[in-house]
């Protein structure tokens, strides 16, 4: 090979780039974050009624374009009131209705949002709940 | 048929996975299995790209320029494009690898009146720009998968690329760049008969892979949810050699996985290789020092050399007997 030295050092520089996520991970243990979902307010609850605005699995994918629309409902037209699938009716509020019974933003919101390097602007602007320290 | 066969070649790919997850039930297989073959084939195919290129001797020195070569002390040199030294050259190709300087010379050439007329055509070069750009910028965000406390700098990348705060999730500029730059670089070789002429399937198949791939991720990230936590999860089993299948991620995911392993795979026996393709350009890489330094070509072979010393002592008697003027006596 010609200009080995220049080509060897490029292509360890190549390898040592695309290889990065392996050797930053190997050995290490990744566990999935587990949420909590016993929080008082929810434990008072009846064991039917324990149920989100939507289904969870509606809730997992969608819950920041749920928020998102329920912020503009409220900011821009004034309207509180949200009437789920289920046709129950609920208080548009994060601080007052999502984060009553979810109270526990670093066990629940914090959970999969760090997992996933994700930073949500929610808190820009409203008050996060007080946890009590364990 | 140059633009069809692989713009089917893709949809077929696609339907291949949407089959295999939905009806078959073959998550391990185009979740675990063929992103580590594609890496293999990738890694190894490089590798063996460029190592063979390495081993091609490179007969002459074949920079091309475009600036005053270094000359006498009075002339200015223009060291960037006309290079004398490593320094020069590393400027120069910085220049080549991060902002496509020599795309940008790109000229057209025109008739008008029955004369030829030379114009600007910067919009290849915008859009090339543009499309490689994002897509680097793409795939660094993308590592936020591929660590578990996400390095800062992913962070920051990622929340440059969303500043504008359309939408939840946050919009990525990028993912609309380089939605643009591929289209327009695949209208270019449709619309342009010239390029049209020259395009070939090869030309086609990566833009419309790479558009897959683009459009499926869109789709995820802003239309039809997937589990986003067990994409993590899957990706975090892959890289620390833990393989596992999280339930419930969604088809979308495994066409969006599929489509790249495909482009990794594809990568090393393809065009894509200019990747590594463009650090070997001996028009570029060489600095324009041919007048000091002797390129020896690695071909050449030893001549039998008779030099004149050797020829005058083999004739000097009759060199002197003709009266012929000779160095030695």
């Amino acid at each position: 090979m010609y200009d080995s030295g220049k080509i060897i050092v490029g292509l360890i520089i190549f390898l040592a780039l695309v290889t990065f996520p392996f050797y930053n991970n190997i050995g290490k243990v990744n566990a999935k974050p587990e949420l909590k979902i016993d929080t008082p307010e929810i434990q008072k609850l009846p064991e039917q009624e324990r149920k989100c605005v939507e289904t969870k699995e509606f809730m997992r994918g969608g819950h920041m374009q749920l928020l998102n629309d329920w912020r503009d409902s409220v900011v821009r037209n004034g309207n509180r009131v949200y009437t789920n699938s289920a046709h129950k009716t609920f208080n548009m509020s994060l601080q007052n209705e999502c984060m009553r019974c979810h109270s526990n933003k670093k066990d629940f919101c914090d959970k999969c949002h760090n997992y996933m390097a994700v930073v949500p602007y929610c808190w820009d602007c409203h008050i996060a709940p007080k946890e009590k320290k364990l | 048929m140059k633009t069809l066969f692989p713009f089917f070649a893709v949809i077929v790919l696609v339907l291949l996975v949407f089959a295999g997850v939905n009806m078959a039930g073959m998550q391990f297989l185009f979740g675990v299995v063929i992103p580590y073959a594609a890496l293999a084939v990738f890694l190894f195919g490089v590798l063996y790209r460029v190592v063979k290129w390495g081993s091609s001797p490179v007969p002459f020195h074949i920079p091309t320029t475009c600036g005053q070569q270094k000359s006498l002390p009075w002339i200015k040199q223009n060291k960037i494009e006309n290079p004398s030294g490593s320094l020069g050259v590393i400027v120069r190709m910085a220049l080549e690898v991060l902002v496509f300087r020599s795309l940008f010379r790109n000229l057209k050439t025109e008739l008008k009146d029955g004369k030829v007329v030379y114009g600007l055509e910067k919009w290849l070069w915008m859009a090339g720009l543009a499309f490689h750009w994002s897509f680097l910028i793409i795939l660094v965000r993308h590592l936020r998968f591929f660590a578990e406390n996400v390095p800062p700098v992913i962070k920051l990348i990622e929340s440059l690329d969303s500043f504008l705060q359309v939408g939840v999730p946050l919009f990525y500029i990028t993912d609309a760049v380089i939605l643009l730059a591929v289209t327009y670089l695949f209208f270019r070789r449709v619309y342009i008969p010239q390029i049209k002429y020259i395009s070939l399937a090869s030309d086609y198949f990566p833009l419309f892979l790479i558009l897959g791939i683009a459009i499926s991720g869109v789709l995820m990230r802003y239309f039809f949810k997937v589990h986003i936590v067990g994409v993590k999860q899957l990706a975090m089993g892959l890289v620390s050699l833990k393989p596992s299948i999280p339930e419930g991620i969604g088809v979308l995911f495994y066409i969006h996985l599929f489509l790249i392993s495909v482009l990794f795979a594809y990568f090393p026996f393809s065009k894509l290789m200019h990747l590594g393709g463009v650090f070997l350009s001996p028009t570029r890489n060489l600095a324009n020092n041919s007048r000091e330094v002797r390129h020896i070509n690695p071909w050449n072979y030893p001549v039998h050399v008779h030099t004149y010393e050797e020829y005058e002592n083999d004739f000097r008697d009759k060199m002197k007997k003709a009266g012929l003027p000779v160095e030695k006596e």
